[in-house]
């Protein structure tokens, strides 16, 4: 997770009294999954330009983001298929690793946060916090074990020192001699064409595509479309990378480890393709989907989630375009998400009582623009505006704007030096957050803001 | 008066003293012309940890690579279509920027668009000022190749031998004949001769027309020279189809004509009296 302050200043804590105890309890326990899976990760890696020599920009437009020849590196599995690839032409000593970690300044603040009153209840009032602070930390090992076998490990801590494995897998590159058919097996992102692996903004409200990560008001699953998944991928694409396609068989669980929720398996297809407009550069399209399910109740051991049961469906489906003009680009994307309505209302599968009263599935929309300007291979700006608008509520009692989001986030990063050694950046960064009546005890909109500073480094 | 005409007479001469300079600079390939002021971006971007900012070869990772990055400011090629010792057409940086060089830290560029290639093209061209002084040379005519024959693949054997390829590339073709050692580039590095047995692709190409292109331009700047002078087309096309023998991990019409009459080639002769 790129967002390594959020788990402190958390965008809204209201109406978690209207879900169900069961349920409740099963997405308490998965939330605390979810939260020792929690810590910033961000693939740029100096391991890789150390190797072949070449400097951060040749493969990152700006890093973390990849540009179309770091992309086909990436799709390569870390090779650049020159036949220096194998671990065999390095010297003994060299280790494929980096480490990254941001040490920054940032404010949050929040118009009406939940606090405690004292009595035991709860209170809004508006916060405000700043000072200095650590983000998480990533390492980065990967590489080639062989020719055609590569493999990434990021061990991850959080800012505290908590460590889990963000990714871990190994890949089978270019099998029949043939760029399309490649597959990967263990826990790694799923190939959204917009990484948030990859994100180049930083901030607590900011480092997050809320579009990746948004489930309706009162729900009880915790999918995250920007969270690492386990299980295996089938990914293919031409030579030159401009088509590409991706289908994935998943566990669901969100990517988190020893199965907790026991069974169930998600799929993600995606497919894209990449074409030349002149002097304008490269462009690409492309769709996706996600076919998940998600349990509505848990059978416990211990008080530990030991099966997830009663799974109920879920979904996300949407369009991206990659825009370049030059120096200047824009990512657009438009998703559209459902959930059954168990999932919607947080009502186990089980419960005796069924769904409440005119409970259905909740449906929404989402758009995101997303543009930079490359100024030069070491100074980039950076504006996002993201919205998600409710087209069904899970409840028809409830307003129907209910959880929806607009999100606005702008800022710079500016690279002193650029080489094949090492990556710094420095980072600043401006995101604003607005939810729609989700003020726990008003019901009123609730905004937040991040402003953050930060020097953001790769060895 | 006087004022108004010099300023528009410097005005004149300057826009037009600057439009050769311009076109000079620029490069074309198909219907794209490359602007060398965008491409020295992309070189910055892309280029120029190896290549180095004066495109002398000696960026920062130069002491790490083997082969060495090229110096564009000698204006010397590997990898072109026109005569040894001339420069290069636009079009052959153009696609050794998009195919990348095998046995090197150089990768293939292909993901990058067409356009951006050109334009780099463009600006590798302002390192040297032979790119002012001299014109490309003229590519060589490629004639049709001839049929694979048990005959042309034996005459492309005996041709191995007489022309003394062995001495570098060695008899079976692993690059370890008596001089490979020895051998050096034109900035007195170490080279290496080409492994065919070991190796799928040339570095200027992969197919026969190019392995063919090879022999008659040579590879300025290494020890290959250019068989122009001494070899024959339909000579030439036999050794093509000899060399494609040699390339023992890779499936060619060669190879398969060979195990289908059961033909074993004799082994090359070594010797210094060896040959026809």
């Amino acid at each position: 997770m790129p967002f390594p302050w959020r788990t402190q200043f958390p965008a809204s804590s209201s109406l978690n009294s209207r879900r169900p105890r069961a349920a409740l309890l099963g997405s308490l326990l998965l939330s605390c999954l979810f939260l020792l899976a929690y810590a910033p990760s961000a693939e740029a890696i100096p391991a890789f330009a150390r190797k072949y020599g070449l400097p951060c920009s040749a493969c990152h437009e700006a890093w973390p983001k990849l540009n179309a020849f770091g992309q086909t590196f990436k799709d390569n599995g870390y090779q650049l298929g020159n036949d220096r690839d194998a671990p065999i032409w390095q010297q003994p000593a060299y280790w494929p690793i980096a480490m990254r970690i941001t040490p920054g300044w940032h404010r949050e603040s929040i118009n009406r946060n939940g606090i405690d009153d004292g009595a035991g209840g709860t209170i809004e009032q508006q916060t405000t916090t700043h000072g200095f602070d650590l983000s998480g930390l990533d390492i980065l090992t990967g590489g080639t074990l062989a020719n055609n076998i590569s493999f990434l490990l990021v061990p991850s801590a959080d800012n505290a020192g908590a460590f889990h494995f963000e990714s871990a897998w190994v890949r089978f590159d270019n099998l029949l001699h043939s760029s399309y058919l490649n597959i990967k097996v263990g826990k790694f992102e799923l190939d959204n064409l917009l990484s948030e692996k990859r994100i180049v903004t930083l901030s607590n409200n900011g480092g997050l595509y809320q579009l990746y990560h948004f489930v309706p008001v009162g729900d009880s699953n915790i999918f995250g479309l920007g969270d690492n998944q386990l299980g295996f991928e089938v990914m293919g694409h031409s030579k030159n990378d401009r088509t590409r396609y991706s289908v994935a068989m998943l566990s669901s669980n969100d990517g988190n480890v020893s199965v907790p929720n026991g069974h169930g398996y998600d799929t993600f297809l995606t497919a894209s393709q990449g074409f030349q407009a002149g002097s304008l550069g490269l462009q690409r399209v492309g769709a996706f989907a996600y076919i998940g399910r998600a349990p509505t109740y848990f059978v416990t051991q211990g008080g530990a989630p030991l099966d997830g049961l009663g799974q109920k469906s879920f979904y996300r489906a949407g369009f991206i375009g990659m825009w370049y003009i030059k120096k200047f680009d824009i990512t657009t994307l438009f998703m559209h998400g459902g959930e059954n309505a168990f999932l919607g209302t947080s009502t186990a599968a089980n419960d005796p009582n069924g769904l409440p009263a005119g409970a259905r599935s909740p449906q929404w929309n989402g758009a995101l623009f997303e543009s930079h300007y490359t100024v030069n291979p070491q100074f980039i700006l950076i504006n996002r505006y993201e919205f998600i608008r409710m087209s069904q509520q899970a409840l028809p009692t409830n307003p129907g704007d209910l959880g929806d989001i607009d999100s606005l986030t702008f800022g710079y990063r500016y690279y002193p030096f650029m080489h094949s050694r090492a990556g710094f950046a420095f980072h600043n960064e401006y995101a604003i957050v607005r939810q729609r009546k989700v003020a726990p005890v008003t019901g009123l909109d609730v905004t937040s803001s991040s402003l953050f500073l930060g020097f953001d480094f790769i060895f | 008066m006087t004022t108004y005409k010099l300023l528009l007479a410097f005005l004149l001469l300057t826009c037009f003293a600057g439009v050769p300079l311009t076109r000079a600079q620029e490069t074309h390939v198909g219907k794209l012309t490359g602007h060398p002021g965008q491409g020295k971006q992309l070189y910055r971007r892309y280029c120029i940890g190896c290549h180095g900012p004066r495109g002398d070869g000696a960026g920062e990772n130069a002491p790490y690579i083997d082969p060495k990055p090229r110096n564009f400011t000698q204006a010397t090629f590997k990898c072109r279509s026109t005569p040894t010792g001339t420069l290069p057409i636009d079009e052959d940086l153009y696609n050794s920027i998009g195919r990348g060089f095998d046995n090197s830290n150089m990768p293939s560029w292909a993901p990058l668009t067409d356009q951006e290639r050109v334009n780099l093209v463009a600006f590798i061209k302002t390192f040297s000022p032979r790119w002012k002084n001299e014109k490309p040379g003229t590519p060589i005519t490629i004639p049709s190749e001839t049929p694979v024959s048990i005959q042309s693949i034996q005459h492309g054997h005996d041709l191995f031998q007489k022309l003394e390829c062995w001495k570098c590339h060695g008899p079976e073709g692993r690059g370890d004949g008596p001089s490979a050692a020895t051998l050096t580039d034109s900035n007195d590095q170490p080279i290496r001769p080409y492994n065919f047995a070991d190796g799928e692709r040339f570095k200027c190409g992969t197919t026969d027309q190019d392995i063919y292109r090879i022999f008659v331009t040579g590879v300025d700047g290494t020890p290959m020279p250019s068989f122009a002078d001494n070899i024959q087309p339909n000579d030439a096309w036999d050794l093509v189809h000899f060399l494609r023998t040699l390339q023992v991990r890779r499936d060619s019409p060669e190879r398969a004509l060979l195990k289908s009459t059961g033909t074993k080639l004799q082994p090359i002769q070594t010797s210094s009296g060896g040959g026809l």
